[in-house]
């Protein structure tokens, strides 16, 4: 008994030099800075309280922004992951606080933003007791993130942490949930430094590249006569812009983006034909079609860039080059899958093709452009008379910023309207919720994006309907004192539901008028500069005295009620269908 | 080349031991609507990797594109599926018979030996035996016995071992031999040959 007690003592002395016996929270936080975490967007509530309060000692290297509601933190973080290319990070606390994050978590997973969230949670001995804020968060969100986990012990939240970090960030980036039980979080234990995670067994972030495929696909590209590359946001993940651009420049092929690809490269790049999808250009549309080889690349082959899938590209070999294998002939079967990080791949390819000039090719998508330009993005951004356009606002603020701003949008018409006509020069400008389509998402990730990109100008494009879904966040940008220049496309309307009634229903127009407060007297509740314009004469100065306004920004223009967003590929309807009207 | 027609599948899941995972392995295929016929979960040949088999009756085509999702679940290591001709496979089966039946009656006890049933305990008040074998036959001696006062049945998931001689043990080894952040050097293209399906 005496030999072993000074045993244990002699091993603490040893010790006691590295390790500190510190609480979980402390660790947490210990381990966010090792990670280069420098912004946490958050909301306290009981279960999360000893992280927050470790947080007090810290907040010289970690800055807390304060959001209104949940929500609002994951759609900042996922803001501030797309601009910044960092990991977004999320702290919220149990039951509701969890719940709330439910939908920004469900957005990061399928728009590949990598997102770190930590979970308060009850003490373990209350698990599965129904106990006060207690909620099933892991199971909650086992379906919509990349991976989570709860922590139950101390002990466990640095090794976690670094795996949590190391998964949201590399391969096909994602959101992770760390849930850490109240009793982990109190629980002092011995801490010996943060070790980043650099391998999982199980996980394998990157498929091997394989050179067969990349021959194959060059020789497909080499003999084509009508080569197409579609582009998505896998090449602003893999940071490959320079590689993309490389390659699209040498073999001389048309390309058109997803709206989460745009700025991969310039939007004014003379290859860039424009945009894919519903609302996408005319050229790119009805091209698809008549292609032989379709390039794609780190894109998914959404239902709202395809359309009718077994009308879709029909005639043509397809390359697919994407990081995720589970991609591969998912929704389109791939001639040729290039499996691996593009970055890697789109170098290989590149060393393999021939230089080329696809001339009366690339004129073809000019000239079924040049169309959609005179029938309906002429009238559209320069009308002569009558309301003002939402298209006009997105042409004047380009003419105003020369495409050097970032541009966040919300979910509907207005967000098509700026994919569409926005002017990108920059990769990482364009910050949208696109694969499930958040409304109240541009509020709150504007917030976000720009903390990520302080040097940048942060415009938030959003619909008077999204706007109100998120409107507390305006006291987020009150107290944090962020700069966010905020344009509210008041329509009167839910828009893009309108015009599918419209459309579709006969004109039904069931619940989509909807009301909205006065919101320059809103803004100036959240002492928040503002203006509202409706004449088109003043259109441009408000735009100017926004932009030059030091600090955040309302301008609310109001728009033509009933303007519908052409082009459109109805639903069910093939690409090559697309309507100009 | 594949076939568009539905057909059983067995698909075999190598994972880490962690909480929650089954219900990450069991969403995938909830997410699509699609219906597990048979699920078993057991550690095996690699030191602290369990190994999933899952049976489900579905197109080649929804089977690869599942397979895909599961095999990229951060704890699941790889992921193949086979059809019934490229597998060996088990079930396990009890039935629970009143003694006093059996003893009585003479057709029984031959009945069971016709069936390969082994007695696992014997009480006064009831017998329990067990087979091993395909549904089919397990199905079989059900029926037989439900004139005879079954009293209870319970039947246990489909485990399965492939027939080409090397398995998948060669192919994990593989995965767990290579460099941190490397794939393994295959896919289903290479491996139809060889009876493996896998990506």
């Amino acid at each position: 008994m005496e030999t072993l007690e000074i045993k244990t003592a002699q091993n603490t002395q040893t010790v006691a030099a590295v390790t500190q016996n510190i609480s979980g929270s402390e660790i947490l936080l210990k381990g966010l800075i090792e990670e280069g975490v420098e912004t946490i967007f958050g909301y306290p509530g009981g279960a999360i309280m000893p992280i927050y309060d470790a947080l007090y000692d810290y907040t010289d290297k970690l800055k807390h922004i304060l959001v209104r509601h949940e929500q609002g933190a994951t759609h900042a973080a996922q803001g501030y992951a797309r601009s910044s290319g960092k990991v977004g990070v999320v702290f919220a606390t149990s039951g509701p606080g969890a719940t709330n994050l439910i939908t920004g978590i469900a957005d990061a997973q399928i728009d590949s933003t990598p997102m770190v969230c930590i979970t308060g949670q009850v003490f373990a001995h209350l698990l599965g007791t129904d106990a006060f804020q207690e909620t099933d968060v892991i199971n909650i969100t086992t379906p919509i993130t990349k991976w989570n986990y709860q922590v139950t012990d101390a002990s466990e939240i640095a090794e976690v942490l670094a795996k949590a970090f190391y998964i949201a960030r590399t391969g096909r980036p994602g959101p992770v949930v760390i849930d850490i039980t109240k009793n982990a979080q109190i629980q002092k234990v011995d801490f010996e430094g943060y070790i980043k995670c650099e391998h999982i067994r199980s996980y394998r972030p990157k498929p091997i590249i394989r050179t067969n495929y990349i021959e194959q696909a060059a020789e497909l590209i080499n003999s084509a006569k009508k080569p197409f590359i579609l582009f998505g946001q896998g090449i602003l993940l893999g940071n490959a812009e320079a590689e993309f651009k490389a390659f699209v420049e040498k073999t001389g092929i048309p390309a058109a983006w997803t709206i989460m690809g745009v700025g991969a490269i310039p939007t004014n790049h003379p290859l860039n034909v424009g945009m894919l999808g519903m609302h996408g250009n005319n050229g790119p549309n009805v091209l698809t079609n008549e292609c032989d080889v379709l390039i794609a690349i780190g894109m998914r082959f959404d239902d709202r860039v395809t359309g009718r899938l077994d009308k879709y590209a029909k005639q043509a070999k397809v390359i697919h080059l994407d990081i995720d294998p589970a991609e591969i002939d998912k929704n389109v079967k791939a001639t040729v899958p290039v499996w691996g990080d593009c970055k890697e791949t789109l170098p290989l390819l590149t060393q393999l093709v021939d230089e080329k000039k696809h001339s009366d090719w690339l004129a073809q998508f000019r000239a079924l452009n040049q169309i959609e330009i005179d029938e309906l993005i002429t009238p559209e951004l320069h009308p002569q008379s009558g309301e003002i356009t939402m298209g006009e606002v997105i042409h004047q603020l380009n003419l105003l910023t020369n495409g050097d701003a970032i541009i966040v949008t919300d979910v509907g018409q207005h967000q098509m309207v700026a994919c569409r006509y926005a002017k990108f020069n920059h990769t990482r400008s364009n910050i949208t919720s696109g694969g499930l389509g958040t409304m109240g998402f541009a509020l709150p990730a504007a917030i976000g994006a720009k903390f990520g990109a302080q040097d940048k100008t942060v415009v938030a494009v959003i619909g008077d309907g999204g706007f109100q879904m998120t409107i507390q966040e305006l006291g987020t940008i009150m107290q944090s004192g962020i700069d966010v220049k905020i344009i509210i496309l008041n329509n009167q309307f839910l828009g893009m539901v309108r015009q599918w009634q419209e459309l579709f229903n006969d004109r039904r127009y069931s619940f989509v008028d909807i009301t909205s407060p006065d919101f320059v007297a809103v803004a100036k509740g959240y002492y928040i500069e503002s203006q509202k314009v409706s004449e088109r004469e003043k259109l441009v100065d408000a735009l100017t005295a926004m932009l030059n306004h030091k600090g955040s920004y309302l301008l609310e223009v109001m728009v033509t009620k009933e303007n519908n967003v052409f082009p459109m590929v109805p639903q069910g309807c093939s690409v090559s269908e697309i309507r100009l009207k | 080349m594949e076939t568009i027609a539905k057909q059983e599948f067995t698909i075999t899941v190598y994972t880490e031991n962690q909480v929650g995972l089954l219900n990450r392995i069991a969403i995938i295929f909830s997410r699509r609507k699609l219906n597990i016929d048979s699920l078993n979960t057991s550690p095996s040949e690699v030191d602290s990797i369990h190994r999933f088999n899952i049976v489900i009756t579905e197109t080649e085509d929804v089977i690869r594109k599942v397979a895909r999702q599961l095999e990229k679940q951060v704890e699941v290591l790889k992921v193949y599926y086979n059809t019934n001709e490229d597998i060996i496979w088990q079930e396990l089966a009890l039935y629970k018979v009143p003694t006093d039946v059996i003893a009585e009656k003479v057709s029984v006890e031959r009945l069971l030996r016709q069936y390969g049933a082994r007695a696992v305990v014997i009480r006064s008040d009831y017998t329990v035996f067990e087979t091993t074998g395909h549904r089919e036959e397990t199905d079989a001696l059900v029926e037989v016995l439900r004139e005879y006062g079954l009293i209870e049945f319970v039947r246990s998931a489909r485990i399965a071992i492939i027939k080409a001689s090397d398995g998948f043990h060669t192919k994990i080894n593989e995965f767990e031999n290579q460099q941190p952040g490397e794939q393994v050097f295959e896919n289903e293209y290479l491996n139809n040959g060889q009876k493996v399906f896998t990506m």
